[in-house]
């Protein structure tokens, strides 16, 4: 199990560095840093010593990969890719172009975050698994054909119509909770109602359907067969039977998703004006802060690499013939 | 004459001008070929092609036949055919002369239109002031309008173009209700006339009597669900027949902040749409399939390299990616301006360049499918019989292994595509989208969006987004099921269970 899980950490490395490689890339070989602070200071008419003290603000400065000038081992050390890159591995995501400190800017805003997407997470896969095993059990009949067209239909529906229409009905006509905002500790739970439900309303539809589709394709197994043949009643061959064995690829969907939870949901935090991980990244995305989107790029790689083992752990857990070695 | 003889005279009359002026308009015009439009010719020539090719082969013309069987799955894809003939109108780009210098040179206009542009001349042209309701004749807001007699007073101004050929406001209602009815007849009188032509086809096909075939046409006795067909496309006649006589008079989803037309610019943003479901598949696909079944045939090192380049882009969360790519390449047409010679071209090189990002962040998914698809292959009798032959690797790739794993890619094809169309709103919304001087959804949500707290609420460009965002979002998910239905034989099997 430990050699399991070193070896896997081990991989990561290679991905994590093709991701920072990409980044790096993407910000700096596309575009110089002469180019970004020329796009920040704005207007064509900015001086070059006006971009040269942006540059060495922020530590753009430096050569891109291999600094010539620098003694011994800082010749790789002092250099763009190195300080904004590879410092990434220890976490340590230096300061936002706009001079704050990422590092405790994610620490503070990954609660309201959280505190969205984990009720999100948890009730959104309890409703789809009600409702798909309610469709499953009713196969074949009405009840199941129309359920599948409303899954359809409200797949088809956009995300952002879903919180458009949700913060009009509940906050604006119905004056039931603020349209937006958020406040500390417990007091922000009115805050967080009306994105929690929407958040699970959107969600219904795939979700039910997809999980419909593994009971059906559980119920078609012949150890099924064998349980109705022994007499079982047909609730108790979905609870006990095929909802356990469902279960297997339900979890697999379902365990990668939880450490991306940290990093909340982009329109939802936008739109309901949340301080969370979402909102921070929009923000820097509007405001071009470059080294807010690289950390946030960094920080989802690693979180969907720990989803993917976390995801084989748990095949451990509920399936006992898988064994990791 | 009453009224209603002179305005179906009119109707009749004027279609026919109106189409040899359009004509008559394209002849003269320099032809403009958009990155886009190109690629979407080139799309078109594609499918054009595989049809022809699916024709002669018995188990592809066996399985579409399967798609068509479906009720839902027949009405969907007509749907999706009026969404792609608007699409296709309105990637025919020109630009028209504007007059003649001394020595027979002629100028163009800086600004390309489409067939579309052409065909929606009077919604493009009649800009309002600013915001007003659906078939309203007078603007949303108050203005100080002055009397005949001098004196001022605050109210409601007439609309400059929207219901201007009203003499007295009071026969507002009567004129909207006379269009419905008459814009609905004309479009029924379609219908019916496409139901004739539909039974002549069938009748001369299975040499049945004209009245009999049309009988079976319509009770539904055909093999393939022609009258689903048949009565998607009166629903869509009757109701676009009753916008065009609406569109002639009013603005009948209103106007938006600028006094833009919001009929026009949702027909606009159906192109931008269509554009980024399928461009971005056509972009991926090669590297897909290609590195998809080298992964799972070769095995070894490629496999390995692929794979660490797979996960590597899917471990990076989509829209971050994306995010980044567009930020940055803002940031290069920003410090570039030189490379682009109009507005259009710029906003159309970045739906290009967003078409091609979605791209490289969805291929990874169809990627590893086919490699897992490929992996049980390649250990099937035949593809071993074969290797024993001597066939060349190259050769049981192209010949074995491809064409076997076609229905993986085409049931993915049509399962992203619903949700290109959706991302992009968001994508706009995020900042990240297609150019803001581009017609999108997102783009129209996104400035809508800002007066939802006006009282009372200015709706109808949202509600005209969504709407139209909706019907081609379920028509493409519609289809995508009848299509994995009929080509997915594990998918197939549970539907029966």
């Amino acid at each position: 199990m430990m050699a399991y899980l070193a070896r896997r950490l081990l991989y990561a490395v290679p991905i994590l560095l093709g991701v920072n490689l990409i980044t790096f890339t993407l910000f700096f070989v596309v575009n110089s840093p002469d180019d970004m602070a020329r796009m920040h200071l704005g207007a064509k008419r900015v001086t070059p010593e006006a971009i040269e003290q942006w540059k060495a603000e922020r530590g753009y400065d430096k050569p891109l990969i291999y600094n010539a000038k620098a003694p011994g081992l800082e010749k790789f050390t002092e250099t763009i890719f190195f300080q904004n890159s590879v410092r990434l591995f220890v976490f340590d995501f230096g300061r936002s172009d706009a001079g704050r400190d990422i590092g405790y800017d994610i620490s503070q805003r990954m609660w309201p975050s959280l505190a969205i997407a984990v009720p999100v997470f948890l009730v959104g896969l309890l409703t789809n698994i009600t409702f798909a095993l309610l469709m499953a059990f009713f196969r074949a009949t009405p009840l199941d054909v129309w359920g599948v067209v409303l899954c359809v239909v409200l797949m088809s529906i956009s995300p952002l119509f879903y919180i458009i229409a949700g913060q009009y009905l509940a906050g604006k006509l119905l004056h039931l909770v603020p349209i937006s905002g958020y406040d500390t500790g417990l007091a922000a739970w009115k805050f967080l109602v009306l994105p929690v439900i929407i958040g699970i309303v959107s969600g219904i539809g795939s979700g039910a359907r997809w999980y419909r589709t593994l009971f059906l394709e559980e119920m078609g197994k012949d150890y099924v067969r064998t349980a109705r043949a022994k007499g079982l009643a047909e609730a108790v061959v979905m609870f006990r039977h095929v909802l356990k064995n469902a279960m297997i690829p339900i979890l697999t969907g379902a365990v990668v998703v939880i450490p991306l939870l940290f990093m909340g949901s982009l329109i939802m935090e936008s739109f309901f004006g949340i301080p969370g991980l979402g909102s921070y990244t929009i923000d820097a995305i509007n405001g071009q802060d470059f080294a807010i989107v690289r950390a946030m790029v960094f920080l989802g790689s690693v979180l969907y690499i720990l989803g993917l083992i976390l995801t084989d752990f748990s095949y451990t857990l509920v399936d006992p013939r898988v064994r990791l070695e | 004459m009453d009224r209603l003889t002179i305005t179906v005279l009119a109707v009749v009359l004027g279609l026919p001008p109106a189409v040899f002026a359009i004509l008559a308009a394209t002849l003269s015009a320099r032809p403009v070929i958009l990155w886009t439009d190109a690629l979407l010719y080139l799309l078109l020539l594609v499918t054009t092609c595989f049809v022809l090719y699916a024709r002669h082969r018995d188990d592809l013309r066996d399985t579409w036949r399967a798609v068509l069987a479906r009720p839902l799955g027949m009405a969907a894809l007509v749907v999706l055919g009026f969404y792609m003939a608007v699409g296709l109108l309105d990637s025919v780009h020109f630009r028209l002369p504007v007059g003649e210098a001394k020595n027979g040179e002629v100028h163009y206009a800086g600004e390309s239109l489409s067939l579309l542009d052409l065909a929606a001349t009077p919604l493009r042209e009649g800009v309002e002031k600013t915001y007003s309701a659906p078939l309203a004749i007078t603007l949303f807001v108050k203005e100080t309008l002055e009397r005949p007699d001098g004196s001022q007073v605050r109210d409601y101004p007439r609309l400059r173009y929207g219901g201007a050929h009203l003499d007295d406001p009071r026969e507002h209602h009567a004129d909207v209700a006379l269009r419905v009815v008459l814009g609905a007849a004309q479009g029924a009188l379609l219908a019916f006339f496409v139901l004739v032509l539909a039974g002549a086809g069938y009748s001369r096909r299975h040499r049945l009597p004209w009245a009999l075939a049309t009988a079976r046409l319509l009770r539904g006795e055909t093999a393939l669900p022609w009258w689903s067909a048949l009565a998607t496309l009166t629903v869509i006649l009757v109701l676009a027949g009753a916008v065009v006589q609406l569109a002639a008079g009013y603005h009948v989803l209103g106007t938006d902040k600028v006094g833009n037309d919001v009929l026009y610019q949702s027909l606009k943003s159906i192109r931008t749409g269509l554009i980024i479901g399928t461009l971005t598949t056509l972009v991926m696909l090669p590297f897909a399939l290609v590195l998809g079944v080298m992964a799972g045939y070769f095995r070894g090192w490629v496999d390995d390299v692929i794979q660490y380049l797979y996960t590597t882009l899917s471990s990076i969360p989509g829209v971050l990616l994306i995010a980044a790519a567009v930020l940055m390449l803002q940031v290069y047409m920003a410090n570039h301006p030189e490379l682009f010679e109009t507005e259009a071209e710029r906003a159309d090189l970045r739906l290009f360049f967003l078409c091609v990002i979605l791209g490289i962040t969805s291929w990874t998914g169809l990627c590893r499918m086919l490699r897992g698809e490929v992996l049980k292959l390649r250990e099937m009798d035949y593809v071993t019989a074969a290797r024993a032959l001597g066939r060349r690797p190259a050769s049981i790739l192209t010949h074995h292994l491809v064409p076997n794993v076609l229905h993986i890619v085409l049931i993915s094809v049509v399962l992203d595509f619903s949700g290109l169309v959706l991302a992009e709103a968001v994508l706009s919304y995020v900042g990240v989208g297609v150019d803001p001087s581009m017609h999108s959804w997102g783009n129209m949500i996104n400035s809508a969006r800002l007066e939802m707290a006006r009282e009372p609420m200015v709706w109808w460009s949202l509600a005209a987004a969504f709407v139209f965002m909706f019907v081609l979002v379920l028509a493409a998910n519609l289809f995508a099921d009848a299509v994995r239905d009929a080509f997915d034989p594990r998918h197939a099997r549970t539907r029966t269970a």
